[in-house]
């Protein structure tokens, strides 16, 4: 890279024509700047001012409406929250356990299914639609459709358990059951998304130390625990930063399937549906900021986590 | 030079990108169009119907959006924070956001309008309601529905199981209740509302009639009163014994209803506003079995609310007021509010409900329990306040903890303790 150095900056209005008028000169000699300019506004208006904004609103008491008066004060909002142990730590608790459990079954889950059709087989194809179609329905409409299956009296869900002699079970509607019932619907939408990613990691890689470790004689748990998934590690990575990410900001099928406030009894209330209430329902604009950018910090910190972790480990290839 | 020009250019993108986004919604002065923001409802439908009529009227249009009662809200909460002028007239709940829109300036101030209006006669209000729309001697709003609480019942179930005669009181409700689920597997002895807020509302009924409510005359909480206890006790514990089996704690009227009109319950207290969800063979399973009665009488006799549960005020940051108003003057006015009344829709002018003709489409016990109720009722079926949604909360969390069996009283021990620094809080 340092080998090839920027041609020095040519002097002004050169290679311009003569009559060239005086604007477009000024154009030409900061066409960089120029050229970068939309961007560089649509970045500032829809991401650093909004964030900005959220930081600014977190060190103010605003509640109500965001256009009345509201006094600055400091770091009190932070401190409100994080000695919260009644919505706040339960929540950063659920959002965890949610985002802990379903991102480790998908990665596992999808891993499996991904090697299943990593080899062609007859019909694929259709194999390859089904698992896929999960994944493009629309959030909501899979909230209410799994609201139907696990409703306790109704529902198909105890339906098929009393089939097998089990009882009926609350699904949804019990306080410790509704968190795990809410984990298996992410895990039914999300699974294809790894499979997806997985599998293209998969087909990108070459064939060759398979058939070298095969020669070897290595059996089929050797080459996947010590050739495949070494390789694919990156692959792997992505998908966890990719599907972790969107699991941590999970919002609609919980919102679909509890209400707001994530059940009466806050069952399923992260991080993000805390932060919704405090500012649609509470109007508490200040708090819910707070929360915002304390959740924002949280994102920020994994993602910093995994990305390093990946960058040592290629390092050290 | 360079680096202002180059800040230059960036703010004048900006600013051109601003301006080009609210070109949309920014128009100078009073504009044809009124734009009305209106929730799903009964009443709803029938004015979309009317609307043609006050457009020939006034050689007005009206542009009409409408959403459901959350997404209603969130709508409200954006637009209006923003002092978007883009909603004209608005449909909104005076006892929920009523207190916070008027005090955060959103409701334009209406007086002046509705006295100055001959046929409208705001006289014709009844009281209670137009004070819930009533902001420091300001009129803000108009309300167009009311609600009363009554008693649905399935008349079929009651006389299998050798009943006469619906309950006059809470205790008999238990026992019927009790005996009809014995009677018949698989049915609920009662159902209603059982999320912690959607319940608040429909329990409302069961603490007056026991002799409480949500604040003393002195303004403080009093949740934890002996009659408070009794009614969490009475209405946690009639879901727990007699309720649905499994019963979810996230129930509004919705999910309640459907239980209801699947047949799956035999008693269910519910707004009378919602009555044609149970009436409406489309909907209901249960449409011609289905009866009213007046609320249950408990001891402190029968005491169900009798509330406007929905309001037309104009958006303070609307351009185009006087034309807002021309739209509430009709869409509230004696013709339509005769109408919505007769389409089912109870609505808040005396004259309505002293016309034969305003209760003569009702079904008949429906009319003899909504008579109870307008004699009875008490004015607010949730805390009066400002923050609604949080005091909603607080106040509901001994009914869900009642309804999973834990200890009702003292559980409205700590509610007390909650809503009271809640009201200390609201009142600095």
């Amino acid at each position: 890279m340092s080998a090839v150095t920027a041609p020095s900056r040519p002097p002004r209005g050169a290679g311009v024509m003569p009559d060239t008028p005086g604007w477009a000169r000024w154009a030409n000699d900061h066409r960089k700047w120029l050229f970068a300019a939309p961007a560089m506004a649509f970045v500032a208006a829809l991401i650093i001012f909004p964030l900005a904004w959220t930081v600014y609103l977190s060190l103010t008491d605003s509640s109500g409406s965001v256009r009345a008066e509201s006094e600055f004060i400091g770091l009190r909002n932070y401190l409100d929250v994080l000695s919260d142990t009644a919505r706040f730590w339960p929540a950063v608790g659920r959002t965890a356990a949610f985002t802990g459990v379903a991102l480790l079954v998908e990665v596992v889950l999808g891993m499996a299914i991904a090697l299943l059709l990593w080899r062609p087989f007859r019909g694929e194809r259709w194999v390859r639609v089904a698992i896929l179609l999960p994944l493009v329905a629309t959030p909501v409409a899979v909230g209410m459709m799994w609201r139907l299956i696990f409703d306790p009296n109704i529902g198909m869900a105890n339906q098929v358990l009393g089939w097998v002699g089990i009882g009926p079970q609350p699904w949804l509607a019990g306080q410790h059951t509704a968190l795990p019932t809410t984990i298996f619907i992410d895990i039914w939408q999300w699974t294809p998304m790894v499979v997806l990613i997985l599998l293209a990691g998969l087909t990108s890689l070459s064939d060759e130390p398979q058939e070298a470790a095969m020669i070897d004689g290595a059996s089929a748990w050797q080459r996947f625990r010590h050739v495949t998934l070494p390789l694919l590690m990156p692959t792997v990575i992505v998908a966890v930063l990719l599907r972790g990410i969107d699991a941590l900001k999970t919002f609609d099928i919980l919102y679909a399937t509890k209400g707001r406030g994530g059940g009466s009894f806050h069952e399923v209330e992260t991080l993000n549906v805390y932060a919704y209430g405090l500012s649609f329902d509470y109007n508490e604009y200040g708090l819910s900021s707070t929360v915002l950018i304390l959740f924002f910090l949280i994102i920020i910190g994994l993602m910093w986590v995994l990305t390093a972790r990946r960058k040592k480990e290629e390092a050290a290839r | 030079m360079g680096r202002r020009s180059i800040i230059g250019t960036s703010l004048a993108v900006v600013a051109a990108m601003t301006l080009s986004a609210c070109g949309g919604g920014a128009d100078s002065g009073s504009s044809d169009t009124v734009r009305v923001t209106l929730v799903n409802h009964v009443w709803t439908e029938n004015i979309r119907k009317a609307l043609p009529e006050f457009e020939r009227e006034t050689g007005l249009k009206v542009e009409v959006t409408q959403l459901g009662e959350d997404q209603l809200s969130d709508q409200y909460n954006v637009k209006l924070n923003a002092g978007s002028s883009d909603i004209d007239v608005m449909m909104y709940r005076p006892l929920q956001e009523g207190r916070l829109f008027a005090k955060n300036k959103y409701l334009a101030d209406l007086t002046e309008q509705a006295n100055g209006s001959g046929d409208f006669d705001l006289a014709d209000f009844q009281a209670a309601p137009l004070s819930a729309t009533t902001y420091e001697d300001k009129v803000v709003g108009i309300p167009i529905i009311t609600e009363q609480q009554v008693l649905y019942y399935r008349k079929d179930l009651l006389e299998k199981s050798g009943f006469s005669a619906p309950p006059q009181t809470l205790d008999e409700l238990k026992a019927q209740a009790a005996k009809i689920q014995a009677d018949n597997p698989g049915v609920a002895g009662f159902v209603s509302r059982t999320g912690k807020a959607a319940a608040v509302t429909q329990f409302s009924s069961f603490l007056y009639s026991f002799g409480g409510d949500f604040v003393d005359g002195s303004g403080k909480a009093a949740v934890n009163s002996d009659a408070a206890k009794q009614a969490y006790a009475y209405y946690g514990g009639l879901l727990r014994e007699n309720g649905p089996a499994n019963i979810s704690t996230d129930m509004s009227w919705s999910e309640a209803m459907a239980i209801f009109t699947q047949g799956q319950a035999a008693f269910y207290t519910e707004a009378n506003s919602l009555y044609k969800n149970a009436t409406d063979p489309a909907k209901s399973k249960v449409s011609d079995t289905v009866g009213f009665a007046p609320f249950p009488a408990g001891p402190a006799g029968s005491k169900p609310y009798n509330i406007p549960s929905w309001g037309l005020a104009v958006n303070d940051a609307s351009k185009n007021q006087s034309n807002a108003w021309k739209f509430i003057e009709w869409a509230a006015g004696k013709t339509q509010t005769l109408e919505q009344q007769k389409a089912g829709v109870p609505g808040a002018r005396t004259s309505v409900w002293e016309n034969p003709e305003g209760i003569a489409t009702y079904p008949k016990d429906m009319a003899d329990a909504i008579t109870v109720s307008l004699a009875n009722g008490v004015g607010h079926d949730r805390p009066l306040v400002e923050r609604v949604a949080q005091a909603r909360e607080i106040v509901g969390q001994p009914i869900v903890d009642a309804i999973t069996g834990k200890d009702a009283a003292a559980s409205a021990e700590t509610a007390n303790q909650g809503f009271q620094k809640f009201l200390d809080d609201e009142a600095r």
